[in-house]
């Protein structure tokens, strides 16, 4: 008998997870969107998230490389930084800049900070950040919407666009995104001349058609913004293999659907419109792909609660009040400063234990 | 269905062996038996190397309050008292017994529940040795008799059998229901307890069945089933499950006016009161995917794990791991040979290659998955951060003391993190800060 054992501390049996696995998975779970984008913008979603993974794969292994630690590029913690990166930026961003929101996400982001585990910030969101203050044209114009109609101030632009004779030879349009439109027109408001135009407009988005095309994608935005439909399937899938805790996303789209409703109309109280602002900007992906971010976001089932509403509350008041049309990414990268302060208040109360 | 909050579903594995009847192993030629088979003090030898012994003979002795006495399990002579490898403590003084001939058994009084009063019931447990069979092997004779301010209303066995692979409880409870239950009523009538409650897993029909059965006609005595969880056997968990009733930190079941035992214990000390027969063997599963075939064996407290092994089938080419007990919270071993199986020994294991979890420790990503897991609701990774970073005595505040190493969280962890070995460090450097101030206190007085 061959009497040479493995010796090893208990548990013996270990669940069949990995890192590695955790990451390709969400980024699978990313596929639908993915798919779904290349069919509305084209090559242009390939070549930019080629730019974006390649750029975030490089910087990795090069920090590793300098810093004197173990290659890991294949765990997929890079490739997904560099994935959900190249869904929050327009798709005619020149490739450059995207690979340098990368090289940013996982140089300073991530790996100045310690690696994978140590980041204190969502690093896509991070170079989301710094690619917007560095390019804020590139990041902010440039959307096209892919089939919808399109929504301007100017009545004639959108009568003409609206013509099926003219609309038959776009098939795709320079527009504003919804949330966009939204934000100029709410500002319109407050000017007597525009103020019926901007009501009309308002009433546009907020209609049953704008709503849809925006749950299907056929709106401006971001690779990542399009898709509510497709983000929401790979989000179920994160939900049921229980690599995303389903509270993040419920208290994150719970508090934006409820604070929307409430105040986000026009005509007081509860006249908003909360599905408008679920399917726009990059509120799924932000909700199911951002937020639930294992490193940077709480551990306790209370703190992950009180991080996803205060997500919630931030991307609602940015809507509504801030200088940005959109919110999301600055939501979740103020709340990322507080995980470690809420891992702390809310630590439950143990088995048996009793407090004083 | 009664369960607890946390833990984990680990796959069960004991499809390979809870078919297979208990069935008794042919004498060992020769016994090897521990002086110390449980918690607290080892037994003191009272017997000298060329003695003759008989079968349930003493051959050690309790020395102290926590301790337990210590029976050859076989007819012949004591060859020595040396160092031998121990399942639990890695080396391990014992008794070696060359046998002789058949069984000659030493005659103890026997009594039954009607002519046993209290005070021989617990002379009986504490003479012949029964100790907690579930693999803590706490003397039971000990935990029978609390002391008098603690009152206790309940008795709970547990039937839960919650470590994957283990099938030798299921076993006992279908082909020895009615002792159990007897088993389970004298600890009940003898402590003033007013009820004993079975907990099975609902993996276990057929055991609930059968102590359903065997119950029936007692009223003190009731079977619930419990969900199939791990770790509910964990005696917190299982009164949790079954009462609602919360163990508070650092207590103990008394607290809460409940006893927990195994129903193996049960079965021993029917044995023990009815039959007069000391703790001399126990059931024992022989499984695991490294066997050529598994088996539910009733084997001599002493007889050795390459015995064991053998009679159930082998193991295959492939075995590469040795496991005391369960894949939960077992003890992986270096070597069968001359390996004892003790009085809490449940289950012999043996793993292939390609079960044995690997890979290098990754940093912990922050998932949550151990909180999620953890019975006790602890905070298992920042427990493990502060351990890292020697900072103990936060730990402690932590209620890392609370931890029961069930191993949950180190199951479900995708950065193959240790994180029982790092509690267990931490406890370790915990106690000895504590010692170091109590003996500061001391000095200063």
């Amino acid at each position: 008998m061959a009497d040479k054992f493995f010796v090893a501390t208990s548990p013996h049996i270990k669940k069949n997870i990995s890192v590695t696995k955790v990451m390709w998975l969400v980024i699978l779970a990313l596929l639908p969107a993915y798919i779904h984008t290349v069919l509305l913008f084209g090559m242009n979603t390939v070549w930019v998230s080629l730019a974006a993974v390649a750029g975030a794969l490089f910087s990795e292994a090069l920090m590793q490389f300098l810093f004197k630690k173990k290659i890991t590029v294949h765990d997929g913690s890079a490739f997904l930084t560099g994935l959900l990166l190249a869904f929050n930026v327009p798709p005619t961003i020149p490739l450059w800049k995207v690979a340098l929101g990368s090289a940013f996400a996982i140089i300073v982001a991530k790996q100045l900070f310690g690696g994978l585990g140590y980041n204190i910030f969502n690093p896509a969101l991070a170079g989301r950040a710094f690619l917007m203050a560095s390019y804020p044209v590139a990041m902010t114009s440039g959307w096209t919407a892919p089939a919808g109609g399109v929504l301007s101030l100017n009545p004639a632009v959108s009568q003409a666009a609206a013509d099926p004779a003219v609309a038959k030879f776009l098939d795709s349009v320079t527009s504003a995104t919804p949330l966009n439109a939204l934000k100029t027109a709410r500002a319109a408001l407050d000017d007597p001349a525009l103020h019926e135009q901007a009501r009309h407009v308002i009433g546009e988005l907020f209609s049953k058609d704008s709503v849809f095309n925006a749950f299907l994608g056929k709106i401006g935005g971001c690779l990542g913004e399009t898709t509510a439909l497709f983000l929401l399937i790979g989000g179920l899938f994160l939900l049921i293999t229980k690599l995303a805790d389903w509270r993040v996303p419920a208290g994150y789209l719970g508090t934006v659907a409820l604070l929307t409703w409430a105040f986000g109309g026009i005509d007081g109280l509860f006249t908003g419109d909360p599905l408008f602002h679920l399917f726009t900007g990059g509120l799924m992906l932000g909700a199911f792909f951002m937020a639930t971010d294992m490193v940077t976001s709480p551990i306790t089932a209370k703190g992950r609660w009180i991080f996803a509403v205060g997500c919630g509350v931030l991307t609602f008041t940015i809507r509504m009040w801030g200088g940005y049309p959109e919110g999301v990414s600055y939501s979740i990268l103020l709340m990322n400063i507080f995980v470690p302060l809420i891992d702390r208040y809310t630590v439950p109360v143990s088995f048996g234990e009793v407090r004083s | 269905m009664l369960t607890f909050k946390g833990g984990i579903h680990p796959p069960e594995g004991k499809a390979l062996s809870e078919h297979k009847p208990l069935k008794r192993l042919s004498l060992p030629d020769k016994v090897i038996i521990p002086l110390s088979q449980h918690i607290g003090a080892p037994a003191k030898a009272v017997v000298q190397v060329g003695d003759a012994v008989l079968t349930g003979q003493k051959i050690a002795e309790s020395t102290g309050a926590i301790s337990a006495n210590i029976h050859s399990s076989v007819t012949g002579k004591v060859m020595g008292i040396a160092h031998f490898p121990h399942p639990v403590s890695g080396q391990g003084e014992a008794i070696v017994i060359q046998r002789e001939g058949e069984d000659r058994f030493f005659e103890y009084p026997k009594y039954t529940i009607d002519s046993c009063d209290k005070e021989t019931f617990l002379k009986v447990i504490a003479d012949m040795g029964i100790v907690g069979m579930g693999g803590a092997t706490f003397p039971t004779h000990v935990k029978l008799a609390p002391p008098s301010w603690k009152k206790v209303d309940m008795i709970i066995l547990n039937g839960a059998e919650c470590e994957p692979y283990l099938t030798c409880d299921d076993r006992l409870m279908q082909e020895e229901s009615r002792k159990i239950a007897l088993g389970l009523l004298l600890m009940v009538k003898n402590t003033g307890a007013e009820c004993g409650v079975i907990g099975i897993e609902h993996n276990k029909p057929e055991a609930y069945e059968k102590m359903s059965e065997a119950c029936a006609p007692y009223q003190e005595l009731r079977v619930s089933l419990v969900r199939t969880k791990y770790p509910q056997g964990a005696e917190k968990q299982l009164i949790d499950s079954l009462t609602r009733r919360k163990v508070p930190a650092g207590g103990l079941p008394l607290d809460v006016g409940i006893i927990v035992q195994n129903v193996g214990t049960a079965f021993a000390v029917y044995e023990a009161v009815y039959e007069g027969k000391p703790l001399i063997e126990r059931a024992v599963t022989v499984s695991g995917e490294g066997m050529k075939d598994t088996a539910n064996l009733i084997a001599r407290i002493g007889d050795t794990y390459e015995r064991l092994i053998n009679e159930a089938g082998g193991m295959s080419d492939e075995a590469s791991c040795l496991i005391s007990g369960g894949p939960m919270m077992g003890f992986a071993q270096y070597t069968s040979q001359q390996l004892p199986v003790l009085k809490g020994t449940s289950g012999i294991l043996v793993f292939t290659e390609n079960q044995i979890p690997k890979g290098r420790e990754n940093p912990c990503i922050s998932c949550g998955a151990c909180v999620t897991a953890c019975p006790m609701k602890l905070l298992p990774t920042q427990l493990v951060t502060l351990v890292k970073n020697k900072r103990y005595e936060e730990a402690g505040e932590m209620n890392i003391n609370s931890c029961i190493e069930c191993g949950s969280c180190a199951y479900v962890c995708p950065s193959k993190i240790p994180l029982v070995q790092y509690v267990r460090l931490g406890k370790g450097a915990l106690r000895k800060i504590s010692a170091r101030q109590r003996a500061k206190k001391e000095e200063a007085k």
